[in-house]
């Protein structure tokens, strides 16, 4: 299956989180901080940390590693 | 020996030492916890004077809002932010109301200005709403920074106690005893917030201080779609109300940190801290109808507070007459935070004997001293 | 639906407590955040389901994608569990939340590509990806070998397993090793000498280094310092148990030797409070094998069932394990490691020095370190740097940190993020 990450196509296995495919893809951030302007992606990996939000279908503060792959999402970096 | 004791070290224990210390006083002040250790570390560091109808609790914030801008100015680091609050009316009769307000406010010399389409003013708000106004003197500003600022800029640090009781000779008061020893002291005032009106009874001159709990929500970072602090018009009936059953009515304000803060509820319940839900429910369920975008906004957490509820709804300030040298500074209700400098600027007149800024009548201690000392 | 018992968690602990709770014939759900059993230890992807994982499934009600956003009692008797999908009764409850990775800060650890060990094994068991193709993985404690070795065997070179624990303390603690724990040791340390894997005791990975993303990292051993170029670190200290449930319900807690936060539980895996037990990493961390075994006697227990003496004595001989690992497996001076502009918390991105500030200004507890400092009242509200601000704010005031330290970041009372349209939904009558 297919999602799109600011506009660009990325595959993705069945049941794969949004942070697992973008990581495969070799994606290491998808996210700026507030105050600092650093990249962040993936830290803890199991929805505790909060720092792999992303906006999914129009909806923010996704936890992308939380948030398994569906065809045809539309994801885009959290403002 | 110090010259004053102050017992507490929230925003208003802080800005009494802070102003007695300017007023060159030795001043020690005294907590068993940190610096904003009580209700100064629950609220929202609220600065409004949208909330109080005319009356000397609203002289005292106008004085206290020219002593904000001058802290600001020469000790800062506490996040001030010129806020504004929106206060809206849902009903054609809250808005006459609110109308009748705004007149008053003019007239006793606050900067206020109806709004007829709130939306003008905050694009996320529910259509429908009657009416509303703006008050640009609204403020905010973090309250444990606030009090931790100040007493660092007195050159004070909190002395670790906990305050037993007076030491007295005659009826002349020379300190207060701790557990662990005493703090000799010509003058002591009580700022001890939620815990006044107990400590005032240790002291044997009692005043009636309640807690009055409150709860706010703080939702996950947010864009600023929400610009001033906004509230329902019911809020102030609210504040000015003696029901204990829940009071509750929409406070909703966005930070620069990105959380929205939701209140605002009020009950007496003691110092009970459980079965919040309810309250909760309520908080949500009035934020959400104010501004329907939040419906899909995740709360992060809940957290409570004890407002220190003083039974006339004015704050109780100066000279205990009933214990010569025992001074009080407490009873500020949720409004302790805007109150605190011009408490602290009128205490250390009151002390020092020089004239204060405004007729401490109103909040003066003299009003329970009928009540007999003595522990019930 | 109104069950006798609620089971919060679907990982080893709670499912091992659900079945012993069918067993005594009781109505059982399991209430889980996640959307399929297993909880971390048993992390899998959508139909691979590990053996274990099977032979601990039971017929008990199976409440998937259900975190619990408030716990109370009541109304009467009972409890009342809230999820995004409704309330949950029950008669009784058995915590089995489990823990999530204890995290200690360090210059360069925001960097993407730098990880806890737990998301690189989540990563790897949960979607089938490689946290990188050079990894380092490092910390203390057990969990490092396992999930080097699985990382070896799905084809990363790992660098290395630095580990900071000496490991010469086992042999203080002879009883504590069973012949399946060597095995089990053993089987790892099989996995990581077949692909030459270095596993270096008394090491510790002190900077990671890199522009957009993990580059290299600095490893030292006593004086000696060495850099390694890696594109992924998996690190974490121990593990952290999830408490907030506890808490909310008004459970005793107690520091436990690894200096975390657990709920305090008798014999029969008993909370102070009446109804409410709890069982696995929620009452110290010790591993899979210890949690089942709780959930064996917590799942008995909370339906009156007789004790099983042979269980209660496996279960003491765990917690000795238990006891003797987190001797071993001690974390570093990491408090000398931190530079000025070292993030102590992500979410807020609060440098070091504004936490020392903080104290400064007077903060002598969390409470006023949090508020003056603004760490752990972010996103993940102190859940990955509470442990470290906890210590830090003793640190500074110059004394040992207190179960009242760690408390402060185990109080919420929303437990998990709700939508303000969930929160909002109309009271039921009786609330």
């Amino acid at each position: 299956m297919t999602f799109t990450f600011d506009g660009r196509p990325v595959a993705a296995e069945p049941g794969q989180s949004l942070a697992a495919a973008l990581w495969a893809d070799g994606v290491r951030s998808w996210r700026r901080t507030r105050h600092n302007d650093e990249p962040r992606g993936l830290f803890c990996g199991i929805g505790v940390c909060f720092d792999c939000l992303v906006v999914v279908n129009g909806v923010a503060g996704q936890r992308a590693c939380l948030v398994e792959v569906r065809d045809g999402d539309v994801v885009q970096a959290q403002p | 020996m110090s010259d004053v004791v102050v017992i507490g070290a929230g925003m208003v224990g802080a800005a009494c030492a802070y102003y007695a210390a300017r007023a060159g006083l030795d001043v020690t002040v005294v907590d068993r916890g940190p610096v904003a250790g009580g209700t100064s570390g629950a609220g929202e560091g609220n600065l409004l004077v949208s909330d109080k109808p005319p009356g000397p609790e609203l002289d005292l914030m106008l004085v206290s809002l020219a002593r904000w801008a001058e802290l600001d100015a020469d000790v800062g680091g506490f996040e001030f932010e010129h806020k504004g609050g929106l206060v809206v009316a849902a009903t054609g009769a809250g808005a006459a109301d609110l109308d009748a307000l705004v007149e008053a406010h003019c007239a006793a010399g606050v900067q206020a200005e109806r709004v007829d389409d709130p939306r003008d003013r905050e694009p996320e708000l529910a259509a429908g709403l009657a009416g509303g106004a703006f008050y640009p003197q609204d403020a905010q500003v973090q309250p444990a920074l606030a009090a931790a600022r100040l007493l660092q800029a007195a050159g004070l640090t909190v002395h670790a106690g906990e305050v037993t009781g007076l030491d007295v000779r005659g009826d002349q008061v020379v300190g207060v005893r701790l557990r662990d020893g005493v703090i000799p002291a010509g003058h002591v005032v009580n700022a001890a917030g939620v815990w006044s009106g107990e400590l005032s009874e240790a002291f044997g001159a009692p005043v009636p201080i309640e807690p009055r709990r409150g709860f706010v929500l703080v939702t996950e970072p947010m864009p600023p779609i929400i610009r001033h602090k906004v509230y329902a018009a019911e809020y102030v009936a609210n504040v000015a109300s003696g029901d204990a059953d829940l009071q509750a009515s929409a406070v909703v304000e966005g930070t620069p940190s990105g959380p929205i803060l939701i209140g605002a509820s009020r009950e007496r319940v003691g110092f009970d801290a459980g079965r919040p839900l309810g309250v909760l429910r309520r908080l949500a369920a009035q934020a959400v109808a104010l501004f329907p975008a939040l419906a899909g906004v995740h709360a992060l957490r809940a957290y409570r507070g004890f407002r220190p509820y003083c039974a006339d709804h004015l704050p109780i300030i100066g000279p205990d007459p009933r214990r010569p040298g025992l001074f009080h500074a407490c009873g500020h209700e949720g409004a302790g935070i805007g109150l605190a400098p011009a408490t602290g600027e009128l205490l250390a007149a009151l002390i020092t004997g020089t004239p204060p800024r405004l007729d401490p009548t109103p909040y003066a201690a003299v009003r329970f001293a009928a009540t007999s000392g003595g522990r019930r | 639906m109104r069950y006798d018992v609620a089971v919060v968690g679907g990982g080893p602990a709670g499912l091992a407590a659900a079945a012993e709770a069918v067993r005594g014939d009781a109505r059982v759900a399991i209430v889980d955040a996640g959307p399929r059993l297993g909880g971390q230890y048993w992390r899998h992807r959508a139909g691979s389901e590990p053996a274990e994982l099977r032979r601990a499934r039971s017929t008990a009600d199976h409440l998937p994608n259900s975190p619990v956003w408030f716990a109370e009692p009541g109304p009467g008797l009972g409890f009342r569990l809230h999820t995004p999908g409704g309330p949950v009764r029950a008669d009784r409850i058995v915590l089995a939340t489990g823990a999530h990775d204890r995290c200690l800060p360090f210059p360069g650890w925001t960097l993407p590509g730098v990880v806890t060990v737990g998301g690189a094994q989540a990563l790897l068991k949960g979607h089938g990806v490689l946290v990188g193709r050079r990894v380092a993985v490092a910390g203390a404690g057990p969990f490092l070998l396992a999930v080097a070795a699985g990382l070896a065997e799905a084809g990363a070179t790992v660098v290395g397993v630095f580990e900071a624990g000496r490991l010469r303390g086992y042999a203080g603690h002879p009883r504590a090793l069973s012949p399946a724990k060597l095995v089990e040791g053993g089987h790892y340390a099989r996995v990581l000498a077949r692909h030459r894997v270095p596993y270096r005791r008394g090491h510790v990975v002190v900077a990671a280094h890199g522009g957009e993303a993990v580059e290299a990292i600095t490893v030292a051993s006593g004086n000696r310092r060495r850099r390694v170029e890696v594109d992924a670190l998996a690190i974490s200290y121990g593990f952290t148990p999830q408490l907030e449930l506890a808490v909310a319900l008004g459970c005793d807690t107690r520091l436990d030797v690894d200096g975390s936060l657990v709920v305090s539980v008798d014999d029969d895996q008993r909370t102070s409070v009446p109804g409410v037990f709890a069982a696995g990493e929620v009452t110290g961390v010790g591993g899979s094998v210890l949690a089942q075994l709780e959930g064996v006697v917590a799942g008995r227990a909370v339906t009156g069932q007789p004790g099983d003496p042979r269980v209660l004595r496996q279960r003491q001989h765990a917690r000795r394990f238990a006891a003797a690992m987190h001797d071993v497996h001690r974390p570093p001076a990491w408090i000398e490691q931190l530079a000025d502009d070292t993030l102590v918390c992500r979410c807020e991105e609060v440098p070091y020095r504004t936490l020392r500030q903080a104290v400064e200004l007077g903060a002598t507890d969390t409470r006023a370190a949090k508020l003056l400092s603004r760490a752990g009242m972010g996103w993940c509200q102190g859940r990955t740097c509470g442990p470290a601000v906890a210590c830090l704010t003793a640190h500074l005031n110059g004394r040992a940190p207190t179960a009242a330290d760690h408390a402060t970041f185990a109080n919420r009372p929303l437990a998990q993020p709700v939508r303000l349209g969930d929160l909002a939904e109309p009271a039921t009558p009786s609330e």
